[in-house]
């Protein structure tokens, strides 16, 4: 099984990376369109800032690329944002693959809940799905982030912090995790393991 | 619900992880990837590695490590120690950390901070304050906490967060090696007036030292060595505690 791990001008790729090696995928960063379209699997990391990134991904044709896709898809942390419709991080308009619009956090009480939200939180309201299959207790995973996915009908998972966010979203052959699973232990090496699986 | 976190941290010499009491006398606790890879079984939220060694020449074997234990454990860690330019951070990003920290360089060359910060994110540069006090207030110190500056802890705090700092790890070296507890007033006055994460480190003796760094301290997240490499505490049983004692923690 090929992996394309979809690169552009995000950081933290290589734990993704060094992830799925860690499950024994084969997996490739590349820019390539051919070797995208042809893969098995293809994961698509981020980390940074949204108007930035769409700039860098529709400069190279990746925005169009992205929307094209057939196989299994799965967006992480900024990859996540940057397939929903809108962000308010920069005013950016996103690929839209999701119906969904991102906000930034804004605490009621900002010594009670700082932004970013950073650490370990808990995965709930899970759905029937198979990429959720089998998770171990209890399901937390490692956060980094000031803006959040409102809740839709593509949610397929939630976390909460200040209010309920999502925290997994599938449409179609597209899943997204807010959270970074290749940084959060079991659980997320589980995650991972389950897309790779679809 | 966010858990407080729990963060050993490994002192790096000569690839080889050391403790110094008040960052004088070193003491061997073993192979830096094995450790790693034990915290993360056991539990801890975090690492950190702090080469105590950097100099230019060690760069590289620095890079090296980072590289190893990135592949070795699935959980976030930090490297710091003599960390100065955006280059810098870009090797230790590159070979695998997901943040990178900075201390003395931030003091004598704020702009970094801000350099970092657009270059990489905010979520990747922690900023780490080594804070002394001086006749009844807070300074910054450097230099292992040796050199003391005219900086004002919680002001330097509220501008390394204005320039884009994305968490500060707060060492108080009155408090370092002492086992006696954490710095919990100043502590607590810096998270309360930031809307960043601070990690408190420097004091951790016992148990209920770290129930109250995150209850009078308001910390994030709590950092130790020594009390963890030496078996003191283990973690699990750290965390069972905390989480009796009604605080949020992953276990």
């Amino acid at each position: 099984m090929k992996i394309a791990v979809i690169k552009y001008n995000a950081g933290n790729v290589q734990s993704v990376l060094y992830a799925l090696e860690r499950l024994g995928a084969e997996a490739e960063l590349t820019d390539d369109p051919e070797k995208i379209l042809q893969a098995d699997k293809v994961i698509f990391p981020g980390q940074g800032e949204a108007s930035t990134a769409m700039s860098y991904l529709k400069a190279r044709k990746l925005d169009q690329l992205i929307r094209e896709i057939k196989q299994p898809f799965l967006g992480v942390c900024l990859g996540l944002q940057l397939l929903c419709e809108h962000s308010e991080e920069n005013n950016t308009d996103c690929l839209g693959i999701f119906p969904v619009k991102v906000k930034r956090f804004i605490p009621e009480n900002s010594q009670e809940f700082k932004v970013p939200h950073v650490g370990w939180n808990e995965l709930e309201n899970l759905a029937d799905n198979p990429l959720l299959k089998n998770l171990p207790d209890p399901k937390f995973l490692y956060y980094v982030h000031s803006y959040y996915a409102e809740i839709s009908e593509v949610t397929i998972a939630t976390t909460h912090y200040i209010h309920d966010f999502t925290a997994i979203l599938h449409q179609g052959n597209y899943w997204a995790i807010q959270a970074h699973p290749e940084k959060s232990s079991t659980v997320g090496e589980k995650l991972l393991s389950n897309f790779l699986n679809i | 619900m966010l858990t407080k976190r729990i963060i050993p941290c490994l002192d790096i010499k000569d690839g080889r992880t050391v403790k110094g009491v008040n960052f004088v006398q070193l003491r061997d606790a073993g192979d830096p990837v094995e450790l790693a890879k034990i915290y993360s079984d056991e539990g801890a939220d975090e690492l950190v590695f702090l080469d105590i060694t950097a100099t230019v020449d060690k760069r590289k074997t620095l890079a090296e490590l980072v590289t190893k234990v990135a592949k070795a454990i699935n959980i976030p860690f930090t490297v710091g120690g003599g960390i100065s330019t955006v280059e810098d951070v870009k090797v230790l990003l590159g070979a695998g950390a997901d943040k990178i920290s900075i201390n003395s360089a931030a003091v004598y060359n704020p702009k970094v901070v801000d350099e970092m910060a657009r270059e990489f994110g905010s979520q990747c540069v922690v900023v780490a304050i080594d804070t002394r006090s001086v006749d009844g207030i807070d300074f910054v110190h450097t230099h292992g906490g040796r050199k003391p500056t005219l900086l004002k802890t919680q002001e330097w705090a509220k501008e390394v967060a204005d320039r884009g700092a994305g968490e500060i790890l707060l060492t108080s070296m009155d408090h370092d090696g002492t086992k006696a507890g954490f710095a919990n007033e100043i502590t607590s006055e810096i998270s309360s007036a930031l809307s960043i994460p601070v990690i408190a480190s420097g004091g951790a003796g016992n148990m209920p030292h770290f129930k109250d760094v995150f209850t009078f301290g308001k910390a994030d997240a709590a950092l130790a060595a020594s009390i963890f490499h030496f078996k003191e505490i283990g973690i699990p049983e750290l965390k069972e505690y905390l989480s009796i004692e009604g605080l949020a923690i992953r276990k």
